[in-house]
C-alpha cells in the first residue's frame, strides 16, 4: 500500500512491522521523530515492545546491548554527536556479534553547531564491524531497516541504516509499504539461541578477559563473515530485490560516478541531462559501505571514475575515494562536496559532471 | 512553495497536498524548511508533484506556484511565480496569475483557532488543491487520514469552502 511518509516515519513503520521487542534511545535532531513515533506506537499498543528512556546515547546502546544479548530483537537510532557519545558501545555490540539494528540519520559533526546532513558520522563506524547501509530515499530507509534485521540475525553482525538528515528524514514522500503478513513471512521471530543468550539461570561471561589470540580470531571471523553479507542481501527474499550497489545507466558508460545517499537522485537527473547531450555517463551507487562493494567497482570498465562524497578524512581527503582507488581498474578522481549540509542540486551536478568529463574539476566543490 | 508564519500550519498543508497528490495517482514530496521549528517566524515549505517517481532531494529553487498564508508576508518577501495563491480579501500583488481566498475568515467562522490565531492551513490547502486541478475527494481523504474525527470534520469544511470560493484575481 502506498503511503506518504517522512524517512523517519518510514523507519519507525519498518521497526513496528519487524515486531521489534526492545527500543532504547535518546533524542537528537534529526533522528528524534523516529523514536518519538515509536514511543507513540508503544503507548497506543500498536507495537508490543519495551521502550526504555535513558539519559544518554551511551546508555541507549548499552540497554540495547543487554536486550539483544538476552535474545530480543532490539533497535536504537541516533545522529552525529549522539553516535559519538555511544561510540564505545558500538564496538561492544559489534565484537559481541549482536544483531542490533540502528538507524543513523546523518548529521554534521560540530563545531560549529550544524544539524544538516554530512556522511562523516556514518563513516566513523567504518572499521567497527557494523554493516553500513546508506539509503537514497524513504522507501529504501524502510526496506533496508527490514532487510537489516534479517541479515543481522543471519550473520550476527549489527546493521546501521543511514539516511540523510532532513533531506530524507524529514521529507515526506511516497513509500510502498508491504502487508504485515508479507513482512512476517520475510522476517520470522528471532532465533534466540545464537550465538549466545544471557539467561538468569544459565550464567555466562560476555566480553571478559581472554587470550590475545582470541581477539585476533574474533576480528578475522568478523571480517570473513562481513564478506558474506552481499549474498545475504541479494538472497534476502524481500518483496523488492536489493544489492550492495545500484547500477544506473552503466552499460555503455565511459564515465562513471560513484556516490551514496539522498543526493544520488539529483545526480541521476543530471546524468539524464548529460546523456541527452550524448555524454556516455552513468552511476554506480553505493547502497553499502560495509561490506565494501569491491568486486562491483573492480569490474567497472570505463575511461574514468568520479567519486563525489559528503565527508573528509582530514589529511587524506575523500574517504570513499581512497577506498575506491584501492580496488578500481580505471583512473579515479575525487571531489568533496555538500559537507555541513551545503545544498548540491541537479544544476550543480550537471556542471560538476561536465567539468569532470572535460578534466577541469577540482578536489573541492564549493 | 508555501510561505507561512510558524504556527499557521504551512508544513501540514504541504503534507496534506502530498497525500492528495498520491490519491490523484501522482508522486509527491513534502519538504519542510530544514531546521528548528520557529513559531511566528517566516517558514518556507515545499511540495514537489510529478507523474513519475521524484528522485531529487535538494532544495526547491524556482517554485512554479507560491502560496502565501498571510498578506503580511508580502512586506518581507518579494513574491514572484507563475502562479500565486494568497490568503486575502483583495490581493494587492503584481504577478502573472493570482488566485485568492479569504482563508482567515473561513478559519475564524469554523473556530479553527489556536493560541489566538486562525489556523488557515486546511482552507489554503483547499484553494491550492483547486488550483492544482485535484478533486476535492482527494484532499478530503488526506484531511481525514491526518486529523482525528471531530477536527477532521471542521477542517474538511474549511477546505471545501476555500475549494469552492477561490477565484482568479483580475486587477
Amino acid at each position: 500500500m502506498k503511503k506518504v511518509l517522512t524517512g523517519n516515519y518510514a523507519v519507525a513503520e519498518a521497526v513496528k512491522m519487524a515486531r521489534t521487542e526492545f527500543i532504547a534511545a535518546y533524542p537528537i535532531t534529526p533522528q528524534t521523530t523516529i523514536v518519538e513515533r515509536l514511543a507513540e506506537m508503544v503507548e497506543k499498543g500498536e507495537l508490543n515492545a519495551d521502550f526504555v528512556r535513558v539519559e544518554s546515547e551511551h546508555s541507549a546502546l548499552a540497554a540495547v546491548y543487554g536486550a539483544s544479548a538476552g535474545g530480543l530483537r532490539a533497535f536504537t537510532a541516533t545522529s552525529s554527536h549522539g553516535l559519538l557519545y555511544m561510540y564505545e558501545m558500538c564496538w561492544w555490540v559489534a565484537n559481541s556479534r549482536l544483531p542490533v539494528v540502528m538507524a543513523l540519520v546523518t548529521r554534521t559533526i560540530g563545531p560549529p553547531w550544524n544539524i544538516h546532513t554530512d556522511h562523516t558520522d556514518l563513516l566513523t563506524l567504518r572499521d567497527s564491524g557494523w554493516i553500513l547501509a546508506m539509503s537514497e530515499n524513504a522507501q529504501e530507509a524502510f526496506d533496508l531497516t527490514l532487510i537489516g534485521f534479517k541479515v543481522a540475525e543471519q550473520i550476527d553482525l549489527p546493521f546501521a541504516v543511514g539516511l540523510d538528515g532532513f533531506q530524507v528524514s524529514h521529507t515526506a514522500e511516497v513509500v510502498d509499504v508491504p502487508e504485515q503478513s508479507e513482512v512476517d513471512e520475510f522476517l520470522p521471530e528471532r532465533r534466540r539461541n545464537k550465538p549466545f543468550v544471557i539467561e538468569p539461570r544459565n550464567p555466562i561471561t560476555v566480553g571478559g578477559l581472554t587470550t590475545n589470540e582470541c581477539t585476533m580470531i574474533l576480528r578475522r571471523e568478523m571480517n570473513r563473515d562481513m564478506e558474506k553479507v552481499g549474498d545475504l542481501v541479494k538472497n534476502a527474499g524481500y518483496v523488492r530485490d536489493y544489492d550492495l550497489v545500484e547500477r544506473y545507466r552503466l552499460d555503455d558508460a565511459e564515465y562513471v560516478v560513484i556516490m551514496m545517499g539522498a543526493w544520488c537522485g539529483d545526480a541521476k537527473d543530471a546524468i539524464d541531462v548529460l546523456r541527452d547531450e550524448g555524454v556516455q555517463i552513468g552511476m554506480l551507487r553505493l547502497r553499502f559501505v560495509r561490506p565494501f562493494p569491491a568486486e562491483e567497482i573492480a569490474k567497472l570498465d570505463c575511461k574514468k571514475i568520479l567519486v563525489v562524497e559528503r565527508d573528509c578524512s582530514v589529511g587524506k581527503g575523500g574517504i570513499i575515494a581512497t577506498e575506491v582507488k584501492s580496488v578500481a581498474n580505471s583512473p579515479v578522481q575525487s571531489v568533496m562536496a555538500g559537507l555541513g549540509g551545503v545544498d548540491v542540486g541537479v544544476d550543480d551536478f550537471v556542471s560538476m559532471f561536465r567539468r569532470f568529463v572535460k578534466g577541469e574539476l577540482g578536489e573541492w566543490w564549493l | 512553495m508555501i510561505l507561512s508564519f510558524g504556527g499557521q500550519g504551512g508544513v501540514t498543508a504541504a503534507r496534506l497536498l502530498s497525500i492528495a497528490a498520491l490519491n490523484e495517482g501522482k508522486y509527491a514530496q513534502a519538504i519542510p524548511q530544514f531546521g528548528a521549528e520557529r513559531r511566528g517566524a517566516l517558514v518556507r515549505s515545499f511540495i514537489r508533484i510529478s507523474d513519475r517517481p521524484i528522485r531529487r532531494h535538494s532544495s526547491v529553487k524556482n517554485p512554479e506556484v507560491i502560496a502565501v498564508f498571510s498578506e503580511k508576508i508580502l512586506k518581507i518577501v518579494d513574491v514572484k511565480a507563475n502562479t500565486v495563491v494568497i490568503n486575502s480579501k483583495q490581493p494587492k500583488l503584481e504577478n502573472g496569475r493570482v488566485y485568492y481566498v479569504d482563508a482567515s475568515s473561513i478559519a475564524l467562522e469554523l473556530n479553527l483557532i489556536s493560541a489566538g490565531w486562525p489556523i488557515v492551513n486546511t482552507a489554503m490547502a483547499g484553494a491550492m488543491a483547486k488550483v492544482f486541478g485535484f478533486s476535492f475527494e482527494s484532499l478530503k481523504d488526506a484531511i481525514e487520514q491526518t486529523f482525528s474525527s471531530k477536527l477532521a470534520e471542521l477542517n474538511v469544511q474549511a477546505a471545501k469552502k476555500a475549494y469552492e470560493e477561490v477565484k482568479e484575481w483580475s486587477a
